[in-house]
């Protein structure tokens, strides 16, 4: 009863919170850059603009495949509010990059193209850092359920410090900020003109925002995991994290897609690896 | 609900400028005059964009360019025509590839003039813009509504 409570209240309150934690990003962007920056409001008036412009479609497949993005970005986020399954919470929202892939690839433009490939090899890039993030927090819970590894006493941040530092380095690839922000960027407005978005006008483009409100809400929960022992601490570490995303976005110039999967594999083959062996270690020399 | 004049999004183009009033267009986006404090960003794809700003009097080789780009911007849309060339040909119009203004290809709602146009005057051009484009998009509404009414009218006439 209490997951579909949470789901529920995911649907309702994700997006609101999503655009607000939007808006805050870009007046703090706005700050280091000496710069006012638009109101605290800015996203949620550029989604209902979206909504209210002409939607072009090339060809009609794309709205359906952003439309299905939407709902499996949402799903995941549901399950994972619900207390569900971290492994299949992982796989849902796999499947959403993928519909959204395939949307830019419905149509025949070499930028949506360009920006396609890119998200492919984006997700390519921070997925074995993703699993490894479940498989490390399932060593220190002993559940893959978020619910079992929400309500752990035991401060998983301290087994498992690399697998965060991963998982920071893949949540810059998934809040699309530099230096990883090679599909699309919320800056680069002229690079692959649009990337991935390019051919997503009107509403279509609006919920492709939506969904990505949703997807933040999702991440910052993952993060909350990691020092789900002490709430205080873990909305702390989950503000303190988001604003270091920030300033790395806007310190790092963005790197070459060669580069981006990388620094996505060497996070999981270093940071998350070792950690993984030495806390397996550790455990087994304790047992 | 009146989101569009919170949040214009430009395409700037140059068609056959002399770069002075470029410059002076990507000066609005410096922290001094900051124009994402109103909700405006340079996009560069036409599919995102509300308001297409444009330098230069169009020369024979970018004339297509600058209809396509006009063509692929969703409704509402408005152009603004920023300089002396980009209204009149300037001092390019005697040129034998000059077309002579913006509005001898694509429709212009907005004129700024000046060589080069200022920010200021600039960033004046794109708000008088926002109330076209809203002027505009109630227009579109109306018209999406009239044309509905008309189709169940037609629904309804079938009927019986």
């Amino acid at each position: 009863m209490n997951g579909l409570i949470g789901a529920v209240l995911f649907l309702i309150l994700a997006p609101i919170a999503g655009g607000l934690i939007a808006g805050i990003d870009r007046k703090i962007t706005a700050r280091m850059q000496g710069r006012v920056g638009p109101p605290l409001l800015q996203p949620f008036y550029d989604v209902g603009k979206l909504f209210e412009k002409e939607n072009v479609v090339v060809t009609t497949a794309q709205n359906f495949y952003v439309l299905a993005y939407l709902v499996f970005i949402a799903l995941s986020g549901a399950i994972f509010f619900a207390g569900g399954d971290l492994l299949l919470i992982i796989f849902a929202f796999t499947l959403a990059h993928v519909f959204l892939v395939l949307g830019a690839y419905a149509v025949h433009s070499p930028y949506s193209h360009i920006g396609a490939e890119r998200e492919l090899i984006q997700v390519m890039a921070y997925e074995p850092m993703i699993i490894l993030a479940a498989v490390g927090l399932y060593m220190v819970t002993n559940s893959f359920y978020v619910a079992d590894i929400a309500a752990a006493t035991v401060p998983a941040i301290l087994y498992l410090p690399g697998v965060f530092l991963g998982f920071a380095v893949i949540l810059t690839i998934k809040l699309r900020k530099s230096p990883f922000d090679i599909s699309t960027s919320h800056h680069a407005h002229q690079e692959i003109v649009k990337g991935i978005t390019t051919e997503f006008s009107g509403s279509t483009l609006g919920q492709v925002e939506i969904a990505h409100w949703y997807e933040n809400i999702f991440l910052l929960g993952f993060v909350y995991l990691f020092f789900s022992w002490n709430p205080v601490i873990g909305v702390a570490a989950v503000a303190v994290t988001y604003v270091a995303e920030i300033f790395v976005d806007n310190v790092t110039a963005r790197v070459r897609w060669q580069a981006a999967l990388k620094s996505g594999w060497l996070a999981a083959a270093v940071l998350g690896l070792v950690n993984l062996a030495i806390l397996s270690y550790m455990t087994i020399g304790g047992a | 609900m009146a989101f569009l004049k919170r949040s214009p999004w430009i395409l700037h183009y140059d068609a056959s400028s002399c770069n002075g009033c470029d410059i002076e267009v990507l000066a609005c986006l410096t922290p001094l005059y900051d124009v994402e404090r109103f909700g405006i960003i340079n996009t560069g794809n036409p599919k995102h964009a509300d308001i297409l700003l444009i330098t230069g009097g169009i020369n024979s080789q970018n004339r297509p360019v600058v209809r396509n780009l006009y063509e692929q911007m969703p409704e509402p849309k408005v152009v603004v025509a920023i300089g002396a060339c980009a209204a009149t040909g300037g001092i390019f119009r005697e040129c034998y590839n000059i077309a002579g203004g913006v509005d001898k290809v694509i429709p212009v709602d907005v004129y700024v003039p000046g060589c080069a146009a200022r920010p200021e005057q600039i960033i004046d051009g794109v708000v008088k813009a926002l109330s076209i484009l809203e002027e505009k998009r109630e227009k579109m509404t109306g018209e999406a509504h009239t044309k509905e009414e008309a189709r169940h009218a037609a629904e309804a006439g079938e009927g019986t």
